[in-house]
């Protein structure tokens, strides 16, 4: 493509405005503007240079400012949308979405549901929205990032005066500064931190350009992060299980490949107390009733050491043991056991008397198992209990006349006993459910008297592992530098010229120009350099046209 | 309670009290001078400032003594939180102050910290233990955070006010007028429940409700002003109370929306008492204070304390959070309304800044962004917190 070159022989890409070395106007419209857009140094911007095919068109598109607005604006109200009502994964568990939203919130509900807001921010246009950003953010950045280095890189100190001129901060005067005048002004910006360059009587003095870079180092943190949140798609970098363990159960930790089990030894929850805990508390516990303490599963953790032998029974090798706490999750490997929820008092074991009925007398207890039941208990001197029957989770009597069960879990049991005794050898049968009993092949002279239960705690674990959390953190990080670069400090430039006996001064900051300049006032106050005034004062700074 | 609660309570109220006399004592520093003195700093505003200053260490004095009998920062109930907010809003002025040297922002954000400080202390304010999820040390550093990002751009909210109570033309009705009325009315309401809530409160107003839930179980509900609206199915047990003139569904907290219908109303009868009386706009009442104020300046300021405000919410309430978040609740992030309304407000000032510096969105403009920023702020402080209930829901 055609270059430009400029008057002062500096040749510059095409497309360029401001010659990237003494500032000239190149395009007849700079050359008319009353103050230079100096937002990227008048360097040529692809988008502002090529339109003519479809990669041209996209480019163009993505490396808007105006559409990138337009996206963050859109995403801010997609994600407003979601929080009317509560997202599917918020509503409990025992109701379908299809009915919950109508039945909860009427008819608003309905259509909230029907237009899928109810899964709004996994659904495909939501992360297409996300998705454009991304690609504007790379697009954008590139488009101005590799022009603007080239402009700042090749300006040279002396700029030529119609340049000097259509800055914002501009003064000028008659006659020539004194040598020692500029040697003072020279020392007191060095004080204030700015580089200084000399060429044949001009000055620049520069600082801060490093903050030019602040949003487009931000931008890459931004691209870098959206990055590693696709990538817990992919197969192996993410892993969310949820394990129910038992107190005293050991089991195979999901999603670890059987080469990780746990020990649930006991789960512990505890309240705030009155009396235990510090008295300043006793209000807020009087007010709120129960305010919980402490969830916690005292675990072991255990490693499988034929794993790689296989039909080889697991060999479990005690890896650690620990406490896992809400907020203080047990880590090995890349996993991380999180506590996660609970359910108290599951039933373990129950306790029965076989007892004569008539004579109140205990012959034997009868432990059973829920989750293990014997067929036979065996108290000896003639007295067996058999089970013929258990059914877990009772639900009445079937049409079929035999008893049903709902689940496998025991919530509430029931069992077919057939009692042998001396005065039976061949039993008699009897029915116990909790609080119920039956005698469905006529009345027996023993019975099972229920005298005690074993309870225990059920812990819910979340197994996590995330191995895209170092690109996120990464990706954060860059992002707070670079937002910090750009917005805590300012790129203020200061240049000073001497022309056919004329003085000129120039300057420009990309921000906050009060500031600047308070600042140049202080330190070309008392010599006899103009101090360069606002030429713009209140008037609106041009717009980006694209 | 202890000794120690006892303090922190008396520290903050020295703190309102600095504050307010050093809102007078600003106001004294913007008052035109007889002798055409150029305005700036003098001794009103010298005052002011130290004022402040003393104001801002009582109630870092609340913060650390109630920290010290808690056992934890205090930034676990909206009580907490809220006052926090207030400390940072006046820690922001402060640095802005000493980086401007404006007095008229005094007059104007020392209000609002006042405003404040005064609707938080509204809520229960007792010293409550943390449940499991909230005892990590991640709780202090993100809330802390959160709040000092939202008080910086706080200022941008004031900054920007002034900018418009300056620049609109108060001589004919038009949209920004009424814009700035509404946000003045705005102030205004939250004045509004500080006076209702109080008032019913020492008149001991108590009307207790049986109602059904959204889960549809059987609820009890005291509510402490007439109820306009009542919960649902709800049955007034208390004797000689209000009977609530409508029922809402289940999934509305009624006792909260009476208290936004009470708080607006009253705002509503101060606003047009306050109309009335002077005969003009809220606006222009209050467009004297800003006669000397350099527009261009507030504008700078206002971006100022968004370039300043916007990495540190960031931090606080994007990173801490997410950090938390994973340690917590096993995921960085999980959608929940608070969690939404954080990146809303982010991307919000993303826009900003965008507009801004690539689109020349400059003054007005820029002021009027300033103002919706603060009102996603709000909005998230206050209605997420009430109305929808997440897992950040304080009460
Ligand atoms: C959520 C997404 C984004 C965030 C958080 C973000 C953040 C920022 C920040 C903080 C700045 C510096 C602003 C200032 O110093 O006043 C900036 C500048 C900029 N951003 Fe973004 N940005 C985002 C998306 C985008 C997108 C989608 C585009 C695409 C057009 C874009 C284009 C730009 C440009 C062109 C600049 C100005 C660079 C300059 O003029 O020196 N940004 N961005």
């Amino acid at each position: 493509m055609g270059k430009v070159k400029c008057e002062c022989g500096h040749v510059n890409p095409h497309g360029t405005v401001l010659c990237e070395s003494c500032g000239r106007a190149l395009t007849e419209e700079a050359k008319k503007e009353k103050f230079h857009d100096m937002r990227y140094e008048g360097s040529a911007r692809r988008s502002q240079t090529y339109n003519k095919t479809i990669v041209d068109k996209v480019w163009n598109f993505f490396s808007s400012v105006k559409v990138g607005v337009w996206l963050i604006v859109l995403t801010l109200i997609a994600s407003s949308l979601g929080t009317i009502f509560p997202q599917e994964f918020y509503i409990p568990n025992n109701v379908t979405a299809d009915t919950y939203y109508e039945d909860t919130y009427g008819i608003a509900g309905k259509i909230y549901y029907m237009l899928g807001f109810h899964d709004l921010y996994n659904s495909i246009w939501f992360i297409a929205l996300v998705a454009s950003i991304g690609v504007s953010l790379v697009i954008c950045s590139l488009d101005r990032v590799i022009p603007l280095h080239r402009a700042l890189k090749n300006q040279r100190v002396a700029r030529h005066t119609t340049f000097m001129k259509k800055q914002r901060l501009f003064a000028s005067r008659e006659g020539t500064i004194e040598p020692q005048e500029i040697g003072k002004v020279k020392e007191s910006l060095k004080e204030s931190r700015y580089h200084i360059r000399e060429e044949d009587g001009s000055l620049l003095a520069e600082k801060g350009r490093f903050s030019r870079w602040g949003p487009y180092v931000n931008h890459i943190g931004l691209i870098i992060f959206l990055i590693g949140a696709m990538l817990r798609s992919v197969e192996g970098m993410y892993v969310d299980e949820l394990l129910w363990i038992r107190e005293g159960e050991t089991l195979e930790i999901p999603g670890t490949d059987g080469e990780y089990y746990l020990k649930n030894e006991q789960f512990i929850m505890e309240n705030y107390d009155k009396e235990k805990d510090s008295e300043v508390f006793s209000e807020a516990i009087e007010e709120n009733g129960v305010i919980a303490k402490n969830y916690q599963t005292d675990a072991i953790l255990y490693r499988d050491e034929n794993r790689d032998l296989p039909g080889a029974e697991p060999e479990l090798v005690e890896v650690k043991k620990e406490d896992i706490r809400v907020n203080e999750p047990m880590k090995f490997d890349q996993f991380a056991l999180y506590q996660n929820g609970f359910s108290q008092n599951e039933m373990k074991a129950m306790e029965f008397m076989l007892t004569n009925k008539e004579t109140q007398e205990a012959v034997g207890a009868v432990k059973i198992d829920l989750f293990n039941p014997k067929d036979v208990y065996d108290l000896g001197n003639g007295y067996k209990v058999e089970l013929l029957g258990y059914y877990p989770d009772y639900d009445g009597i079937g049409k079929d006349g035999e008893p049903k069960t709902k689940s496998p879990v025991p919530n509430n049991p029931a069992f077919l006993f057939n009692l042998v005794s001396p005065e039976h050898p061949d039993g008699e049968v009897a029915f116990t459910a909790i609080r119920q009993t039956m005698e469905p092949m006529g009345e027996t002279d023993y019975k099972m008297e229920f005298s005690n239960i074993e309870t225990r705690d059920i812990s819910a674990l979340t197994v996590r592992k995330d191995l895209t959390l170092w690109i996120l953190a990464l990706g954060g990080t860059i992002f707070m530098i670079g937002v910090i670069q750009g917005s805590f400090w300012a790129h203020r430039r200061l240049w000073i010229r001497q022309v056919d006996g004329k003085v000129y001064v120039a300057a420009h900051t990309n921000k906050n120009w009060h500031g600047l300049q308070r600042e140049l006032d202080s330190i070309i106050e008392h010599t006899s350099i103009p101090s360069p005034e606002d030429q713009q004062a209140s008037e609106q700074s041009g717009k980006e046209k694209n | 309670m202890s000794d120690l609660v006892q303090w922190s309570g008396n520290l903050l109220y020295t703190s309102f009290i600095l504050y307010l006399i050093a809102t007078l004592l600003f106001g004294g520093a913007i008052l035109p001078k007889k002798n055409g003195q150029k305005q700036g700093v003098n001794r009103w505003g010298k005052l002011g400032i130290t004022i402040t200053v003393l104001g801002f260490i009582a109630q870092l004095g609340y913060f650390f003594t109630r920290w010290a009998a808690a056992g934890h920062a205090p930034v676990s109930n909206l009580f907490e939180f809220i006052t926090f907010f207030s400390m940072m809003l006046v820690g922001a002025f402060i640095i802005i102050y000493f980086l401007y040297k404006l007095p008229v922002l005094g007059v104007f954000a020392l209000p609002v910290a006042l405003v404040t400080i005064a609707y938080a202390s509204m809520f229960p304010r007792e010293v409550s233990p943390l449940i499991p999820a909230l005892q990590s040390h991640w709780l202090s550093i993100h809330v802390t955070t959160v709040a000092a990002g939202e008080g910086i751009l706080a200022i941008s909210f004031i900054a920007g006010l002034i900018y418009l109570v300056k620049t609109i033309d108060q001589s004919k009705k038009s949209k920004q007028t009424f814009w700035l009325e509404a946000i003045m009315y705005g102030l205004i309401a939250v004045i509004g429940f500080v006076v209702i809530t109080t008032s019913f409160r020492l008149a001991g107003y108590e009307a207790e409700f049986n109602y059904v839930n959204k889960e549809g179980q059987a609820a009890s509900e005291t509510f402490t002003l007439p109820a306009i609206v009542g919960p649902n199915e709800g049955e007034l047990l208390t004797e000689n109370r209000f009977e609530p003139i409508a029922e809402m569904p289940a999934f509305i907290n009624a006792k909260k929306l009476n208290t936004v219908i009470w708080s607006l109303a009253t705002g509503f009868v101060l606003y047009w008492l306050i109309r009335l009386l002077s005969r003009k706009r809220v606006g222009a009442l209050v467009q004297p204070l800003v006669k000397n104020v350099n527009k261009d300046l507030m504008d700078e300021v206002s971006y100022r304390a968004v370039l300043i405000g916007f990495p540190v919410f960031t931090l606080g309430g994007l990173i801490f959070a997410m950090i938390w978040a994973q340690i917590a609740w096993t995921r960085f992030w999980g959608w929940d309304p608070k969690e939404v309304w954080a990146l809303i407000t982010w991307l919000f000032y993303a826009a900003f800044l965008h507009l801004r510096l690539s689109r020349g969105w400059h003054g007005e403009k820029s002021a009027w962004l300033a103002v919706v920023g603060f009102v996603i702020i709000m909005f998230n402080l206050v209605a997420v917190n009430l109305v929808i209930a997440g897992l950040h829901s304080y009460a």
